[in-house]
């Protein structure tokens, strides 16, 4: 039975040796498009590894001692493997493997040693983000998330001579960071008071009321903090739009599918610790339920395409949140899986779009329904999942979650996430008529991306619908939150309503956007500039950080700097004057010795006895 | 005469010796005004030889006379030394170490 323990140790170490051979062998890394292929290769054998950990459903811990100390070890690592991190296994390795599979077409103008620059990060990503959910202890899981934050930020990055590039990835780092020392806080804390940093054991414990309840709402939510950080919840949501700036294809791999689901998968992972502390979980839901609509608000008005996605992933990060909050964790995870799969297949749709005319902005596309069908095609599949549009996978995860929200009695966060869906299917497919219908704007003449782009797109959106008539046909998986039975058809209504009014306003042209936006005027007012959110934080870093390091830098500069510039001086002139005495002739420093002499006789003779 | 009429001696020679360094211009001065400062010591020794009846004080004196005369040679040869580099012996040009 060693293949439980081997198995999942493949999975993980196969991008690692990739990551390693393509940062280690320079000349290879060059070689552009074949370290590519190296990277791809080792995430398929991870992928089909990855297959078999999940279709064997088999679940396996191991650990080895790291830390060691009197009396058991400090700490552990090992690997961890249910269905939860199965099932994420999965996923990553399959968005991993498309993503790169598409990148290797669209970056093909990318010189040869930025390409396998790129191919490393990818390689180093894949590693961490297996690593993370493999994860049996906190500890571990704690260096893997700081690991895929960093490659977030080398990704984001990749074009780091282009500024905006290169502020949004020390953005994206500083913002998730601000999470993250909650985060590492918390874990000691709950060390502190537990002594160990292992699910299992905490879980135990948790199962059997050992954990001293005292401190552990702000221990636990300390670590929800790293949550908000990674994903993007209100307010740490900022970095994520920003983080657009990236390549496509590591916006769908990292920013969409699967690094800032890593905050839902810490607090369905840590369920039963959180499950003991109700005002966290309060929190969590509220938070998210907020999140959810603030992000879709915004994505209403946004007119880049890949902004639009990005809020759009806020927006259902925050459903899950909800989701997780109220105990429904599993309807959450269920969403994050089918999320991931559809929002990659949205991301590298629009990374299509984006390819072939040049440009985000939505208002200059237009009419590429014609231009490249396929593309146009597996977009509304796309689109129509998120959209919760029966009977893709986007619909039953979403009615999951709202069935689990309705169950809970939380009305006010069930209407909020209603709203939500209904504007989130608004919004999409604004984005979808601006795109791919009405007149054509684009210059140039747009076509279907080349096979290597094209083959992953035709498999997220046979993966979107394969899912959704598997859950279509076989009925729910997850009995635990039955839906009432008015449930389905009003989530329909709701996104039918949505797609009907994007086409009123933005094909038929039976109401005026500009009208809308004079009616809602104040909110249109206050979403557009984002709420005002990044000019608060950009107007509390100057006040308080510059206004702050400028103090120090007084102080430093006059003061520390000044106590020693007065020391110096004055050494430096008693130096000068000390030196006038010496003269160089022998006669003046017998003099001095003569002097000497008659002092100290005279000092015996008349001092000392 | 007693013990103090050789001191006083001694003391005298060693005052005009030691003014001599330190105001001969010449090197050879300077020398010269160090032998006397030198052989007021002699007087010294000598004469608190003679009033105490200790022969070390003779002995003594017999060391410094012979270091003087290697004092004078070691002496007289760094001079002349020093005038075939500087071509002068004056102490007030021989300031190689003012700061």
């Amino acid at each position: 039975m060693r293949i439980l323990v081997w198995l999942p140790l493949l999975v993980l170490g196969l991008p690692f040796a990739s990551f390693l051979l393509l940062a280690v062998v320079p000349p290879l890394r060059r070689t552009g498009r074949g370290a590519g292929v190296i990277s791809i290769l080792a995430i398929a054998g991870a992928f089909l590894g990855a297959l078999g950990v999940w279709t064997q459903g088999f679940r396996t811990e191991s650990r080895w001692e790291w830390i060691p100390a009197d009396g058991g070890p400090m700490a552990t690592v090992g690997i961890l493997v249910d269905p939860l991190s199965a099932a994420m296994l999965a996923l990553i390795t399959l968005v991993s493997l498309l993503v790169q599979v598409y990148s290797l077409d669209y970056l093909h103008d990318e010189p040869a040693r930025g390409l396998g620059r790129y191919y490393a990060y990818h390689s180093l990503f894949a590693f961490s983000m297996l690593g993370l959910v493999l994860s049996p202890t906190f500890l571990q899981m704690f260096i893997f998330w700081e690991l895929v934050g960093l490659c977030s930020y080398l990704l984001i990055g990749y074009w780091y001579d282009r500024p905006a590039a290169a502020r949004a990835a020390v953005k994206a780092f500083w913002v998730t960071k601000l999470g993250d020392v909650g985060f590492v806080v918390g874990i000691v804390m709950l060390w502190g008071t537990t002594g160990t940093f292992d699910f299992t054991t905490l879980f135990a414990m948790a199962r059997e009321n050992q954990i001293p309840a005292e401190g552990l709402t702000l221990t636990l939510f300390l670590i929800y903090l790293g949550a908000v950080g990674k994903s993007a919840q209100f307010p740490l949501h900022v970095w994520l739009p920003d983080a657009m700036e990236g390549p496509t294809p590591v916006s769908a791999l990292i920013h969409a599918a699967t690094m800032v689901t890593a905050g839902v998968f810490l607090v369905t992972r840590a369920q039963p610790l959180f499950l003991l502390a109700p005002d966290v979980m309060g929190i969590i839901a509220a938070v998210g339920a907020f999140t959810a609509l603030l992000a879709a608000s915004m994505a209403c008005v946004e007119t880049d395409i890949k902004r639009v996605l990005a809020y759009s992933t806020v927006s259902q990060l925050g459903y899950m949140m909800t989701a997780a909050g109220l105990a429904a964790a599993a309807a959450g995870f269920f969403h994050l899986l089918t999320h991931g799969v559809f929002k990659a297949l949205l991301f590298l749709g629009a990374g299509a779009v984006i390819h072939a005319v040049g440009t985000n902005d939505m208002f200059r596309m237009g009419g590429l329904g014609r231009a490249m069908p396929q593309t146009a095609i597996v977009f509304i599949v796309g689109t129509l999942a998120l959209a919760g549009v029966p009977p893709l996978a986007g619909f039953f995860s979403k009615e999951a979650i709202l069935a689990g929200v309705w169950q809970h009695g939380a009305t006010t966060l069930f209407v909020i996430l209603a709203l939500t869906a209904f504007l989130t299917a608004f919004y999409m497919f604004r984005a979808v008529f601006l795109v791919f219908f009405g007149r054509a704007h684009a210059a140039g003449h747009p076509h279907d991306a080349p096979w290597l782009m094209r083959g992953p797109l035709w498999i997220l959106a046979i993966l979107t619908v394969a899912i959704g008539l598997r859950y279509a046909i076989g009925g729910h998986g997850d009995d635990a939150h039955p839906a009432p039975g008015w449930l389905a058809p009003f989530s329909v209504v709701l996104a039918l309503s949505g797609i009907a009014l994007a086409w009123a306003m933005y094909q038929r042209g039976a109401i005026e956007p500009a009208a809308l936006s004079r009616a809602l005027r104040p909110i249109d007012f206050m979403a557009r500039r984002r709420y005002g959110l990044d000019a608060l934080y950009g107007g509390l870093y100057q006040a308080f950080i510059l206004g702050f390091s400028g103090l120090i830098g007084w102080i430093d500069r006059y003061f520390v700097d000044g106590i020693l510039n007065v020391l110096s001086a004055w050494t430096l002139r008693g130096g000068d004057g000390l030196r006038r005495i010496q003269t160089g002739r022998a006669q003046d420093y017998l003099y001095g010795v003569a002097f000497g002499v008659l002092l100290v006789v005279v000092w015996f003779h008349w001092w000392a006895q | 005469m007693g013990l103090h009429a050789y001191l006083t001696l001694s003391a005298l020679v060693f005052a005009i010796g030691l003014f001599g360094v330190l105001t001969r211009r010449n090197a050879i001065g300077i020398l010269l005004g160090i032998e006397l400062m030198l052989n007021a010591v002699n007087i010294n020794l000598v004469a608190f030889s003679r009033f105490t009846g200790d022969l070390g004080g003779l002995v003594f004196s017999l060391f410094t006379i012979s270091i003087t005369v290697a004092e004078v040679a070691l002496g007289l040869a760094i001079v002349i030394v020093i005038f075939r580099v500087r071509k002068t012996v004056e102490a007030d040009r021989l300031d190689l170490l003012r700061g």
